[in-house]
């Protein structure tokens, strides 16, 4: 409780030479690692938004990739089943025409074959007659010199 | 608490560490120990050894403790010791923030050593009040010895002294010298020249108030609670920590209250001196 003068001044100084240390070791690296850690968060913050905004777009990517395979793969069973059908259809158009073909083929053949034998019963038929007639006038016909007039009997018949 | 010196047996042969009666015990306690010996008790050109190396011991002790963690400081994950410090200047920080709006690179680091000093005197309050006096008359280093600084009026004043001393100085910076004498003589009245020495009168007032306010709250406080705890210690061993606990805990409050007192009213003052009104 008793007064005095070099205490007191002897505490103003010692008070002085605190601040001083204070203000020159300690405020300014604590304050600035504090500001410095304020930023780190500031920034990892603004980061992750980021990151959660790319993350939607990704996202958001992705799903329209999805959509357009899906619309694409759908179009491709589409183009697919209609090219089938085209393909069975033209089989079914080159077989009916090969079936045409091999008909008319073989009516032809037939046709032929029905001409020849036909020919040939007609020849075989002239020849019958001639002998037939030859039979009947007795008399060897000249089946070179009757030739022609036989020849039109024949398609005659 | 320490054994009671004075409930001691049989006090004659007592050695001149224990005190025959309660007087002379609680003079004891509240008695500094002042250089040179034997000085008059009212002659004031004395040092009062016991504050000046405990304060030093303190101060010392906080530097240490800050500049330990200020080394070591990182922007990434902070250590204990460091998230502490940082959560100390954090607050500091802010309380200078929150009255004071100038730059802060000095009074940022004034508030935080005023806060530190001034908890850390007023904490050895807790410290059981006959523990270092006996162990230095035991040991037969003095006779006296007071080791809570902001008990002894010297230390409190020391601080608010140095505190009127920046009141004067911000008060120059934020006005400059002109604007600052000016408000010396023209405020709180008015310019009126008739008015000047009634307002520099006022004004020295208030700044002497300030300085005397300042520190007479933080001694006023802890020098009663001190004499408590010593006049607490007077009582039988066995009820002791009844009183002492109570007002222990009590001044756990106390402590740190006291010294954000004298932190914010010294921003709140320098504030006050650095704007224009």
């Amino acid at each position: 409780m008793l007064p005095s003068i070099w205490t007191l001044v002897g505490q103003a100084g010692t008070f002085l030479v605190f601040i001083w240390a204070v203000m020159k070791f300690v405020w300014p690296p604590l304050t600035q690692a504090m500001e410095e850690r304020r930023q780190k968060i500031a920034e990892g913050l603004a980061h992750s938004e980021e990151a959660e905004q790319a993350l939607d777009r990704a996202q958001a990517e992705a799903e329209e990739v999805l959509r357009g395979a899906r619309r694409k793969a759908g179009e491709i069973i589409e183009q697919a089943s209609t090219r089938s059908n085209q393909i069975v259809e033209e089989a079914r158009q080159s077989a009916v025409a090969e079936r045409d073909r091999q008909v008319a083929a073989a009516e032809a053949e037939i046709r032929l074959a029905t001409n020849q034998a036909r020919e040939a019963l007609r020849e075989r038929l002239a020849e019958l007659a001639i002998a037939g007639a030859g039979r009947v006038i007795d008399k060897e016909i000249d089946a070179k010199a009757h030739r022609e007039l036989l020849d039109k009997l024949a398609a005659q018949l | 608490m320490e054994s009671n010196p004075v409930l001691t047996e049989d006090a004659t042969t007592a050695s001149a560490c224990e005190m025959p009666t309660a007087d002379a015990y609680v003079v004891h306690h509240i008695t500094n120990l002042r250089l040179p010996k034997g000085a008059d008790p009212m002659d004031p050109w004395v040092l009062h050894l016991d504050t000046m190396i405990v304060s030093w011991v303190l101060g010392l002790f906080m530097l240490f403790f800050f500049i330990m963690a200020a080394r070591r400081a990182t922007a990434g994950e902070p250590g204990k010791l460091q998230n502490f410090v940082e959560m100390l200047v954090d607050f500091v920080d802010n309380t200078v923030k929150e009255s004071f709006h100038g730059p802060r690179n000095f009074v940022g680091p004034l508030a935080l050593t005023i806060f530190g000093v001034v908890f850390l005197w007023n904490l050895m309050d807790l410290v059981p009040v006959d523990y270092v006096p006996y162990a230095v008359c035991k040991l037969g280093f003095a006779d006296y010895f007071r080791i809570v600084p902001s008990a002894d009026i010297n230390a409190p004043f020391g601080l608010s002294v140095t505190v009127l001393g920046l009141i004067i100085i911000y008060g120059i910076k934020g006005k400059g010298l002109g604007g600052f004498t000016k408000e010396m003589f023209t405020h709180p009245f008015g310019a009126n020249p008739l008015l000047w020495i009634p307002n520099l009168i006022l004004n020295v007032v208030e700044l002497i108030a300030k300085t005397v306010s300042l520190a007479m709250r933080l001694f006023g406080n802890l020098y009663a609670a001190e004499l408590i705890f010593v006049l607490i210690a007077l009582l039988p061993w066995w009820i002791q920590f009844i009183p002492g606990g109570a007002w222990a805990i009590f001044h756990i409050l106390v402590v740190p209250l006291q010294a954000f007192l004298f932190m914010t009213l010294t921003i709140v003052y320098l504030s006050l001196a650095y704007e224009k009104h």
